[in-house]
């Protein structure tokens, strides 16, 4: 404060004076942001993926990614979009991760180049690109290589820690393979995810023939015991790259939450409702379907409901839309797996209830503040 | 208390800017050379002047009286000549006429109302006659006549008065100085208006951020039978509805006033201001203003008189230290941001603030992600993203099923907007279709 006063006061010239509507401040954050935290929190699935699956799921991770950022790139100058905040946001890389965790790792290498190019192109840009996709872009480009390439995308690898002295492996691996397994070939041997295995097991609905029943509860038994259940929790089964390990998922989940980029409904309560519907059916009919935890455990229940089902962009906004949702993703996986002819329902599970979201939206709008009867004075 | 009180909703700016000035205790201004005194200062009608160019004024001498019900009387804030009448911008941006007052130095005046120092047993009539003389209106932003509302509309019964002391606007401090500073001012204001309205609950609702107004309160509040409610710090907690609900739990019904929920709601700077006009006498002339920002040199709350030029107050701030990008008037969630440094302080001006050019927001109409957290933060239960989009597609009737009218815009949900999307501006718009609609007596589809 040594200066003299009046005279050397600097003022304003107001020559940058923006004018704008309010507010004028803002918290920090913006959708790149977003982005990279969804990307932080599916490295621990995309580690463990590479962990038990090798270099081939790397391999896929890279190429997916790469591809749904080219695919984006080039709609954007096809379409004379400016490129460069499409492909900066890291949208594209989210949908890429996502889709790759999808993907088993022994895909050929044009199952993730056509997968990003339809997860992009027709999952998302064809509605208006960020923000107006209906549905979740991963899923629709898994769904439609699914589909359209049956056999390349149901090509299952065993996991690093499957080899002959796995529980059961002759079931896993087939009684041809199961020669090469017991000679420690391991290359290039493909085998059947517990999912494969349930479907085609012999289902008895007819309870009052109790013999039936129990014989395929037995068959149902052979990949329910709880050493294999332990397999399956920690990432020891064939299946998707990121679908494997649960803790993986559930620690990006906690990420998730934490970071506050979903609403903790959508998850639990997809979980919840897999795991109430198959206990159900598995009570009542225990012929039909095993016992929940191996509905949890197997497939891709995690992987969805953590990271898929909350898509931001495909999910309901309010609370209440969440647990709706939540709960419509679980019921359908649950009746697509025991009903359905396909082992797994999450995908189709979360598409059908994507399309219900503008209704949901609709139906759990939230009561205006003043418009609740006030209580008496 | 078991609870510290507040509503649903809402947000939590992690910096709130009030550092700069809460510490700073409230400075007189110099007498400035020239003041301009807008003609329009409240909400409502504008008043009728009853002063013209040539004419030597008094300090607290009427300059416009008001024109009908909802308008507020304008008194001169110092002694000198109107040298001429001016066109000003107001604070929202439209041109004003303002009168040019060039002081003569004395700011010498007769105080022009009898002081009612035995305002426990004066009738309630006299009160509010004085309330409406002395040209109060609501000091938080608003600038709605106060003896407007602290008129009980027929039929409806009034129990509570609130003094609004949330001042949950970051940046500001000039309600917070005012109750650390002057809190006999503001509880002998509302003790003055609970006598008037015959009301027995009086609160005083502040964020708890204040703790120093809070104690300064607390001390002498038990004298008045006021209480003093600590409130979470949450913006917006000073919206009226929103006050209400915290302190009382009673919800204004959507398009109602405070009064169907039995509440009446007086900023704390409108009740010193009732204070001073029935115990001392004075019309509002002054009022306290803090200069803040990041660029400004030495922020601070200063008593400013009405009509004082924004670029005196900033002087008296020190000047600044680099050029600002924004200039607003009010606080910088609900704020208007000006175009000029020419604008005089009003009665509703409660802050003046400079933004540095990084700080100004580059509003961008990326997609909306829908991520929700502006229905999170919305304190109305709105659901701004989905009715901006009603908005996009110019849709109004949509947005008007959707309950656009009961937006406060607090600018909440623009704040958490990751894609920094204008959603305020947007609601505003939709708001302003709504009207003209209703005018013409259709939606449009």
């Amino acid at each position: 404060m040594s200066e003299n006063i009046s005279n050397d006061i600097k003022l304003p010239t107001g020559e940058k004076l923006v004018l704008s509507s309010s507010p004028h401040i803002s918290a920090n954050g913006n959708v790149r942001g977003i982005m990279l935290k969804v990307i932080t929190a599916l490295l621990p699935a995309a580690a463990a993926g590479i962990w038990f699956f090798g270099l081939p799921a790397a391999a896929v991770i890279v190429l997916t990614v790469i591809s749904c950022v080219i695919a984006e790139a080039v709609w954007c100058l096809l379409a004379g979009k400016p490129v460069i905040p499409a492909i900066t946001d890291f949208s594209a890389v989210v949908t890429g991760v996502i889709l790759a965790l999808n993907l088993p790792s022994a895909v050929p290498f044009y199952i993730p180049v056509i997968g990003g190019f339809i997860a992009i192109w027709l999952g998302k840009q064809v509605f208006g690109g960020l923000g107006h996709n209906p549905f979740n872009p991963a899923i629709v480009a898994r769904v439609a290589l699914l589909i359209a390439l049956p056999a390349a995308m149901t090509i299952w690898s065993p996991p690093r820690g499957m080899d002959k002295d796995y529980p059961a492996a002759e079931l896993f691996f087939g009684s041809v393979a199961m020669k090469q397994v017991k000679q420690g070939k391991l290359d290039g041997i493909s085998c059947a995810t517990p999912l494969g295995i349930m479907t085609d097991t012999e289902k008895i609905t007819d309870t009052s023939d109790r013999h039936a029943s129990a014989a395929a509860k037995h068959n149902f038994d052979r990949i329910n015991t709880p050493a294999l259940l332990k397999k399956y929790f920690w990432g020891i089964r064939p299946g998707c790259i990121g679908e494997t390990c649960i803790p993986a998922l559930i620690l990006g989940g906690i990420m998730l939450i934490i970071f506050k980029l979903i609403n903790w409904r959508v998850p639990v309560c997809f979980i919840g409702a897999v795991a109430v519907t198959s206990g159900l059916v598995n009570f009542f009919f225990p012929g039909v379907t095993p016992p929940p935890l191996f509905h949890l455990f197997t497939g891709g229940v995690f992987l969805g409901a953590v990271f898929m089902a909350t898509d931001m962009v495909s999910s309901p906004v309010t609370n209440r839309g969440c647990l709706i949702f939540g709960i419509g993703c679980g019921v359908i996986t649950s009746v697509i797996r025991i009903w359905g002819n396909y082992p797994e329902g999450v995908s189709f599970g979360i598409l059908i209830m994507n399309a219900l979201v503008p209704l949901i939206d609709r139906w759990c709008a939230k009561r205006p503040f003043g418009y609740i009867r006030r209580k008496e004075v | 208390m078991s609870r510290i009180k507040t509503f649903k909703g809402g947000i939590h700016p992690a910096h709130d800017g009030k550092e700069l000035t809460c510490n700073m205790p409230i400075t007189e201004a110099p007498l400035l050379e020239k003041y301009y005194v807008l003609f329009s200062e409240n909400a409502g009608k504008a008043p009728r002047p009853t002063a013209a160019v040539g004419d030597k004024v008094k300090k607290y001498q009427l300059l416009a009286e008001a024109d009908g019900f909802v308008s507020a009387n304008l008194h001169s804030p110092t002694s000198g000549e109107i040298t001429a009448i001016v066109e000003l911008p107001g604070a929202t941006g439209v041109p004003d006429k303002a009168f040019e007052i060039t002081a003569d130095g004395k700011d010498h005046g007769e105080v022009p109302f009898a002081p009612v120092s035995d305002w426990k047993n004066a009738d309630s009539a006299v009160i509010m006659e004085r309330i409406r003389e002395a040209g109060i209106v609501g000091m938080g932003g608003a600038a709605f006549p106060s003896h407007v509302k602290l008129t009980v509309p027929p039929g409806k019964n009034v129990d509570t008065l609130i003094i609004n002391g949330a001042e949950c606007e970051p940046y500001l401090t000039a309600d917070h100085r005012l109750m650390v500073e002057f809190p006999e001012k503001v509880l002998c204001g509302a003790a003055i208006m609970a006598k008037m309205l015959n009301v027995a609950n009086v609160f005083v609702g502040i964020e708890n951020n204040k703790r120093d107004a809070i104690a300064s309160l607390e001390s002498l509040a038990p004298e008045y039978g006021i209480k003093v409610i600590p409130l979470q710090v949450r913006y917006p907690q000073g919206a009226e509805k929103q006050l209400i609900k915290a302190i009382t739990d009673r919800t204004v019904p959507s398009g109602g006033l405070p009064a169907d929920a039995g509440c009446i709601v007086q900023n704390a700077g409108s009740s010193a201001a009732v204070y001073e006009a029935v115990v001392l006498g004075i019309p509002l002339i002054e009022r306290i203003v803090t200069v803040t920002g990041e660029v400004v040199k030495n922020p601070g709350n200063f008593k400013l008189k009405i009509g004082t030029p924004v670029i005196e107050a900033v002087k008296m701030a020190g000047g600044i230290t680099e050029e600002p990008g924004k200039l607003i008037l009010g606080g910088p969630m609900m704020g208007f941001s000006q175009k000029s440094f020419d604008v005089p302080v009003a009665k509703n001006t409660s802050g003046i603030l400079l933004l540095p050019v990084d700080k100004v927001l580059n509003f961008a109409s990326s997609p909306c992600i829908r991520c929700a957290r502006c229905v999170e933060a919305c304190p109305m239960n709105l659901m701004p993203c989905l009715l901006c989009a009603d908005v996009e597609g110019n849709r109004f009737d949509l947005a008007q099923s959707d309950h656009v009218m009961d937006c406060l815009e607090c600018g909440a949900c623009a704040y958490v907007c990751p894609s920094h999307r204008p959603l305020v501006q947007l609601l505003r718009r939709a708001k302003a279709e709504v009207r003209k609609a209703k005018n013409k007596g259709t939606v449009q589809k």
